[in-house]
């Protein structure tokens, strides 16, 4: 077992379990926990979750755990967020009849809207490819045109180029699915999800020293 | 672009893969936590694991085994078979599934739809249906009736009816077993398939039937559903999901690449 501390915060959002199980697989002990201090606290931190924008906030403010990432985020220990968890570290979110969200980045996140003539199923589930925009540490050996498993009905936008570090297309909506800042690595797919390439991401997560 | 999914489903019962043909003659073919590591690893999409006598003898999921499975599979899975209320959805969930099936259950009682996509989302409420042809009557306009017990009873539902009505309480996804090309090997029956992926907006996966390759293209591409079930076509070494892959890849159809 890799002695390194991983915190997966558990907010109530969905299951942690495949999360938890994944990073056991990768050789490390993950601490599955709901405590602001400790998350606060922690050495390197995963922020998985499925669910609603709006539950999502709603938990996390309930247990203060807003507060914990924020300064976990700003204490620079390496954050991973993974679909809600990507998603509620923007400013804003239009599920749940616009919910306030952590604002760790600039941007808000919007529901799946397709160009006239276009109808595609919503959520967005199954094996989608990832076009990686340029390298790192948490991308590396990652080929673009990876495929990771997607669940989701939003996704960020308006969000600045510089952090976009990998887009996916569905229903010809060109949406970014790997966001990077600093510290903070969020993606929109499920990496515990998604097979060898999913492993590989949170690997390279684990070693990613920012 | 979004690939068509394949999904391996394997029948277990006592902790053994088991199959037959229309819930006849069942013969053991394995170790479900081995199988599904190997089809894991082989490439396979997304597996299904029906615990199919939990049901009839009235106890819960084999939950060890769901655990089993999500320490060795890293896709996602879906656990079906003796779901019985909100609780065993939990435990199913909380045990590392991604999915949890229910059917006779839904006809039953179809508010665990709604409860269960309020408690654990929707994306993991999966609705499985068997559908047999019928004439059709007033009751019955879309010529499919949904049936439980392995087609044994019959519940007076129209198969078109109750798909719309599973969405709107909040299924993420159907499962779609024709009954009358169950354990056939001579193809999905395309027309049900179409006739309910056309008219739900949530993935509908085609289940029953599947012999060939190009079955599969068939119900992907004609028949419109999102993912295909398949099982004995490689249980039984006749296929890999590699080369049912290949011949989809050949024939258009998006699919994933290891």
């Amino acid at each position: 077992m890799n002695s390194t501390p991983i915190t997966v915060v558990d907010y109530k959002s969905g299951n942690l379990t495949s999360v938890a199980l994944a990073l056991e697989h990768l050789g490390y002990a993950p601490h599955v926990t709901g405590r602001a201090e400790d998350v606060a606290g922690a050495d390197r931190v995963v922020f998985p979750g499925v669910g609603a924008a709006g539950s999502a906030m709603k938990n996390l403010t309930a247990g203060g755990l807003d507060a914990a990432l924020r300064e976990v985020h700003a204490r620079g220990r390496p954050i991973l967020g993974i679909c809600i968890g990507c998603q509620v570290i923007f400013e804003q979110s239009e599920e749940d009849g616009d919910t306030t969200c952590l604002g760790l980045l600039s941007g808000s996140v919007h529901r799946f809207q397709f160009p006239e003539g276009v109808s595609r199923k919503v959520p967005h589930m199954g094996w989608n490819e990832v076009h990686f925009l340029r390298e790192h540490p948490v991308l590396t050996g990652l080929p673009s045109g990876s495929q990771f498993y997607f669940v989701h009905s939003y996704h960020p936008t308006e969000v600045s180029p510089s952090i976009v570090y990998g887009e996916a297309i569905y229903g010809e909506v060109r949406f970014p699915v790997a966001l990077a800042k600093d510290n903070l690595m969020a993606v929109q797919f499920h990496p515990e999800k998604s097979g060898k390439p999913g492993l590989q991401l949170l690997d390279n997560f684990l070693r990613w020293r920012p | 672009m979004l690939s068509k999914r394949v999904i391996v489903c394997l029948d277990v019962r006592e902790r053994k893969t088991t199959k037959g043909v229309k819930f006849k003659g069942n013969v053991d073919i394995g170790d479900p936590i081995e199988m599904g590591k190997q089809y894991y690893e082989e490439g396979v999409d997304e597996l299904v694991f029906y615990d199919i006598t939990a049901s009839a003898e009235g106890r819960p999921i084999d939950i060890e085994m769901v655990r089993d499975v999500a320490q060795n599979v890293f896709i996602p899975f879906s656990v079906g078979g003796g779901v019985r209320n909100l609780d065993d959805m939990h435990d199913v969930l909380l045990a590392g599934a991604e999915k949890v099936s229910v059917n006779s259950l839904a006809v039953r009682n179809p508010r665990i739809i709604a409860d269960g996509a309020r408690a654990f989302g929707n994306q993991c409420i999966v609705l499985g249906m068997d559908a047999l042809r019928v004439e059709p009557t007033e009751a019955i306009p879309s010529g499919y009736e949904v049936v439980v017990k392995g087609g044994r009873e019959r519940t007076g539902n129209d198969a078109l009816a109750w798909a719309r009505q599973a969405e709107e309480l909040g299924a993420g996804e159907i499962c779609l077993n024709s009954i009358d090309a169950d354990g056939t090997k001579e193809g999905y029956e395309l027309n049900v398939t179409r006739m309910i992926a056309e008219n739900v907006s949530i993935p509908v996966i085609a289940s029953g039937g599947a012999g060939t390759p190009e079955h599969l293209c068939a119900v992907l591409v004609e028949g419109q559903a999102d993912a295909a079930l398949i099982a004995s076509m490689v249980h039984f070494g006749e296929y890999t999901i590699d080369s049912i892959k290949d011949y989809l890849r050949k024939n258009n159809v998006r699919v994933r690449t290891l």
